[in-house]
């Protein structure tokens, strides 16, 4: 059960070894690195490959630890006993699971994903520690402990936005995504596009690599917004000269708003373009 | 195991643990990384290195433990060997001023300097410190780092002390560093959040279970819901940035605070001053001299719940602060410390970070003064100086 990268996605060796460690011990793995680079869609991969479900938890600001293990549903059983229903004795019946209830109750383990485990609270890892580490928490309302049938393979996933606790650090296995190569990255336009035409990606990476190089970006563009933007040029059918031709006359390369994401990045740019255009005359 | 390997991690600056080393161990036994050097290296960087800051000392430690390479990286000729002289020369000519040039020609000219420079290296061969010859640190050779020599090659020592020597080339800028400025904001971000404080305002619009079950049980079990206001961060704050003339030092820093605060705060005013805030404020450096605030209109818009933040070097001449017709840029009428005070008594609740690090403040006449002012209330823009600062906010 190794996991070796899918036909969709490509994994670099150390990044296999990561996940392969984290599915062999069965620790948690931390996974950073810039926007875009494909943390969330390695779970997915991952439960592919290994052929395991995928449990999604993604996490917002006002996420709250314990919504992962349970909901205790008040109002509902206050409303039934305004009505008279007999459930209402029965409290069990107003517990709603959360996601690592059903992580930990799946028959085979699934594979789960935290996402972006720093947009919540600075104590949200915290509350964690002890039910990642030993997979198992308890039901206070009922007053049973629910256990890990299997303990899941669990991905975390963060974009550096708080500081994590050393604590919660200390239980995982790390890997920090790294910007892919351009080698990497041709890999990775071919298998998601294996019908493009080889010199529109070479026009293309060489156009893009240089766009990251632009000093004073506010938001660098990553390998989706690169994705993005190569289904663009295909759909609109241009041809890699058109694209040569176009860095010629302007800086901006052409359908830049897959690439470019903040208005101030694109006026940079208008700006730049001002500039060749003066000091090309 | 790897006993030395991770005591080297622990003295090369890795925070490791036991419990991570333990994993590798539990890792390796278990096969993870089956016989390749490669895959030990990528299993044991997972285990042990637990954030993207630290990779680059991991790696160093790698290097030297596994391959017995000495102090990987370290010595000055290693370095030098790799810096070809156009490009140093080329860096000269833009950094340095007509003046500095001349001065230059004293040891001789650039060439004399460079290869004197190279003939010490080679007559050198162990760390050097003080001295008047030899390469090493806080000497008054023209070689070496946190010297005082007009004509100073700086090495090793990634800012200026005395913003006079030539040139820096320190070994870090070939390597890869990470995104240390987003760090920085993020730190920061993490700093100011002492600030919060929450209070339910607006349209109820949350369910508030505890008031809904007392009011129910009240009721004799009619059910009556009660409902409450969301949670806001209702601190106010108002910002005030000395721009300009000697502050362009600590621009990048200033930078992140703003940008961190921006994204922290949901009231939050800005506004610009030069040296000391005087009868005027702006809002847009470009349009400073059109589009000047009053002072006396700032004070009576925002109410005295908004809490004062300066952020300014307070290096300035003492006549700036204390006397009538002192600022650099114009006539005031009014002394800069009588607006100072009156901001003051306008929002008591103040403080003043100053990015000059705090060792150096009892040098600098006009900081005893604004310290004086603030009443103490200057902290040093540091990570905890801020921590400090927002604490003092809190009060």
């Amino acid at each position: 059960m190794k996991f070796q990268g899918t036909e969709s996605y490509v994994a670099t060796e150390d990044l296999m070894v990561a996940v392969n460690a984290a599915i062999t011990l069965q620790r948690p793995l931390l996974v950073k690195g810039e926007p875009g680079t494909g943390k969330t869609v390695l779970a997915q991969e991952v439960a592919h490959a290994i052929g395991r479900p995928l449990i999604q938890w993604h996490i917002k600001s006002t996420t709250k630890a314990q919504q992962g293990l349970y909901d205790y549903d008040a109002v509902s059983r206050l409303r039934d006993s305004q009505l008279g229903d007999p459930r209402v004795h029965d409290i069990s019946n107003y517990i709603v699971k959360g996601k690592l209830w059903e992580a930990f109750e799946a028959p085979e383990a699934p594979v789960l994903l935290i996402d972006e485990i720093d947009k919540a609270d600075i104590e949200f890892p915290n509350d964690l520690l002890l039910e990642l580490d030993r997979m198992e928490f308890h039901v206070y309302e009922t007053r049973q402990t629910i256990k890990a049938r299997q303990r899941p393979i669990v991905i975390i996933t963060s974009n550096n936005e708080k500081e994590l606790p050393d604590a919660f650090l200390r239980r995982c296995f790390f890997h920090y995504i790294r910007f892919p190569e351009r080698e990497v990255m041709q890999r990775i336009v071919d298998v998601h596009f294996p019908n493009v035409r080889q010199d529109l990606v070479r026009e293309a990476l060489t156009l893009f690599y240089d766009l990251r190089e632009v000093p004073g970006l506010k938001k660098k563009p990553s390998t989706s917004e690169l994705l993005d933007w190569i289904k663009l040029l295909m759909a609109e059918d241009l041809t890699p000269e058109q694209l040569r031709a176009s860095d010629a006359r302007s800086v901006i390369p052409p359908l830049h708003g897959a690439l470019l994401k903040s208005e101030q990045d694109v006026h940079l740019f208008e700006r730049l373009a001002f500039l060749a255009r003066r000091d090309g005359r | 195991m790897f006993l030395t390997f991770f005591y080297e991690l622990r003295k090369g600056g890795v925070p490791v643990t036991l419990r991570e080393y333990l994993t590798l161990i539990e890792a390796v036994v278990a096969g993870v990384a089956g016989y390749s050097v490669d895959h030990f290296y990528y299993l044991s960087r997972s285990a042990l290195v637990k954030d993207e800051r630290h990779i680059d000392r991991f790696d160093r430690v790698f290097a030297q433990v596994f391959q017995g390479l000495e102090g990987a990286g370290g010595s000055v000729e290693e370095v030098l060997a790799q810096i070809p002289e156009e490009w140093l020369r080329k860096l000269a000519e833009r950094l340095l001023t007509e003046e500095e040039k001349a001065q230059i020609e004293a040891l001789g000219g650039f060439e004399k300097i460079m290869e004197t420079l190279r003939r010490r290296l080679a007559e050198q061969k162990e760390r050097h410190q003080g001295g008047n010859k030899w390469i090493g640190t806080a000497g008054t050779s023209p070689f070496g780092a946190h010297g005082y020599n007009p004509e100073g090659v700086r090495i090793g020592q990634t800012e200026s002390r005395h913003r006079r020597a030539v040139k820096v080339w320190d070994k870090r800028e070939f390597r890869n560093l990470d995104d240390s400025v987003e760090l920085g904001t993020r730190n920061i971000k993490i700093a100011l959040r002492r600030l919060r404080r929450f209070a339910r305002e607006g349209a109820a619009s949350e369910l508030d279970m505890d008031d809904t079950i007392r009011s129910t049980a009240h009721h004799g079990g009619m059910l009556d819901i009660r409902m409450r206001p969301e949670r806001h961060n209702k601190v106010k704050v108002l910002l005030c940035l000395d721009v300009g003339g000697s502050m362009d030092d600590h621009v990048g820093m200033c930078e992140e605070l703003f940008s961190a605060a921006r994204a922290e705060f949901k009231h939050l005013e800005h506004f610009y001053f030069h040296n000391c805030p005087y009868e005027a404020l702006w809002k847009d450096n470009r349009r400073r001299h059109d589009e000047a605030l009053s002072t006396w209109d700032v004070i009576h818009t925002y109410p005295p719940d908004y809490k004062l933040v300066f952020v300014g070097d307070a290096s300035m001449s003492p006549y700036e602060i204390t006397y009538p017709g002192g600022s650099v840029e114009h006539w005031n009428k009014e002394a800069g410390s009588v607006w100072l005070q009156r901001m003051l008594q306008a929002w008591p609740h103040a403080v003043w970070l100053n990015p000059v690090p705090r060792e150096s403040w009892r040098w600098t006449e006009s900081v005893a003064i604004i310290s004086r002012l603030m009443e103490g209330r200057m902290f040093p823009l540091t990570l905890e100086g801020l921590d400090q600062a927002m604490r003092e906010l809190n009060r």
